[in-house]
């Protein structure tokens, strides 16, 4: 099957007539090989959201002063909203491909759970730009003068804060895909939702500047995180459902 | 038989005149409520020992800030129904009512930070409750904004109704992410209006003015569900009819 992806990657997997039809985890794996490659092919959508993400980083220093110890104060903060302001960025290539296609009707009609593949696809999402962000965010705490023993404390709370944000993201790209030029709606839409991340996000790394524990901050993070793992994909699966009619 | 009312729930004609009929016994009793209200709560209720005469916009803030929640949960509820039972008048509520709850969580926000300026001495301050109302408010707006994105009005009734659903499960974790953001950044703990301490001549006209805004909105509500169901209908030969009346 992984010949198929690497073949003929915008054709839907699904239609495979194999006697012997694979399980649904089978087929989650290929969705997630199959967007992992496509992506690999189109290196430059993935490099723009992380340049994104360190221009508006850039932005602060110039803006504010470039003094560390005042930038170190509002790191948390500047690191966070970047970060925000990037996913949502990239959230234009979640979906915008597949639906314009025809894929994404496929996969609808494969007679798999929409939901599952949909699961799939944000997971890849996740992995092609939340963990490259999740990546980055300790060279852009550095630059703002975070010490280094802070920076895991960054990286942890980047990390899982973006399955969040791919989360809650990957449900407004799917209300918004029937949606001509859906960027400024996309973030009304998606940003409020995403404040607690962002609080919370902000607050695990404040605190692990201080040198303090933050593990309560960065538990209810991955409190968010399973609990948009658990509902957010019946609201995309719905939503993509609904604009395929 | 018993079940003719709820069938009657899907003719939009039905709808048309009930709605009217029901206006002005929701609007008279709101009136006369609002006007007790006021009378008892702006020349009855005696001055506040600590805030003087600047309490009293609390009969205006707290009613406003009850409905602009209550008005939400509505919405999300009426969009859950009209997306499970495919019940077109539901999603018409969630429609009329989306203006409503918007005006009514502008109304708290604007009364809030005029009872800030001679409380806090400054009209905006990040006060946990008025935080998470202007989120609120950026959340009525998205959904008033998906809802203004899709020509076709069904598919805008579906979508929007996934957003609202998905809307009411965060309010309460924004509400409580920034109630307690706020406990850490703010030293002085900030007086609240809603005292249970409060005496009964303070106490009845509150109660009078939650219940004259409750029917009020319900007034408006019947208003603007009638000119949803002629705006939906309008290629109808009902609609013709009742409008030459």
């Amino acid at each position: 099957m992984n010949e198929i992806a690497a073949q003929a990657p915008t054709e839907p997997l699904l239609m495979s007539q194999s006697r012997h039809a694979p399980s649904s985890l089978a087929v989650a794996r290929l969705m997630l090989l199959r967007d992992l490659k496509l992506a690999s092919r189109k290196a430059s959508q993935l490099v723009q959201p992380l340049a994104f993400f360190a221009i508006v980083i850039t932005l602060f220093p110039l803006a504010v002063t470039p003094e560390l110890p005042k930038l170190r104060h509002i790191a948390p903060g500047v690191v966070w909203a970047a970060a925000l302001l990037s996913s949502l960025l990239a959230l234009e290539f979640l979906f915008r491909d597949d639906a314009q296609d025809g894929t994404l009707e496929q996969y609808a009609l494969s007679g798999r759970s929409l939901t599952g593949l949909l699961v799939a696809k944000t997971a890849a999402h996740w992995l092609l730009t939340g963990l490259p962000l999740a990546l980055m965010a300790p060279l852009a705490g550095a630059a703002l003068g975070i010490p280094n023993a802070a920076l895991p404390g960054v990286l942890a709370s980047v990390t899982v804060g973006t399955v969040t944000l791919s989360l809650i993201g990957a449900v407004g790209a799917a209300l918004t895909l029937g949606v001509r030029r859906a960027g400024a709606l996309l973030s009304l839409l998606t940003l409020p939702l995403e404040i607690p991340v962002l609080i919370f996000g902000a607050r695990a790394m404040k605190l692990a500047i201080a040198a303090q524990p933050y593990g309560a901050p960065l538990t209810l993070l991955a409190g968010l995180a399973v609990l948009g793992v658990t509902l957010a994909p019946l609201a995309v699966s719905a939503a993509v459902r609904i604009n395929l009619e | 038989m018993a079940w003719t009312w709820f069938h009657r729930l899907a003719s939009p004609p039905h709808i048309y005149r009930t709605a009217g009929r029901l206006t002005p016994w929701l609007a008279w009793p709101a009136a006369l409520l609002i006007v007790a209200g006021l009378i008892g709560g702006l020349y009855l209720a005696p001055p506040d020992y600590q805030q003087g005469d600047g309490y009293r916009i609390m009969y205006v803030h707290a009613p406003s800030a009850w409905l602009s929640l209550m008005v939400y949960t509505i919405m999300a509820v009426a969009g859950g129904i009209g997306l499970i039972w495919r019940m077109k008048v539901a999603h018409a509520v969630a429609a009329a009512s989306a203006p409503i709850g918007a005006s009514f969580t502008l109304a708290t926000l604007v009364t809030g930070s005029l009872w800030g300026k001679p409380m806090w001495g400054t009209y905006w301050a990040w006060d946990p409750r008025l935080t998470s109302e202007l989120i609120l408010f950026f959340m009525y707006l998205g959904y008033m904004g998906l809802r203004a994105a899709f020509e076709d009005v069904q598919r805008a009734d579906r979508i929007s109704a996934v957003l609202a659903v998905v809307g009411l499960v965060d309010v309460p974790i924004v509400h409580y992410s920034v109630v307690w953001w706020n406990s850490l950044h703010q030293g002085p703990s900030v007086m609240y209006l809603g005292k249970p301490t409060m005496p009964p001549s303070m106490l009845v006209p509150l109660l009078i003015m939650f219940l004259g805004f409750t029917l009020f909105f319900g007034a408006v509500l019947m208003m603007r569900l009638r000119g949803e169901v002629l705006l939906r209908e309008r290629t109808a030969t009902w609609v013709r009819e009742a409008i030459r009346t």
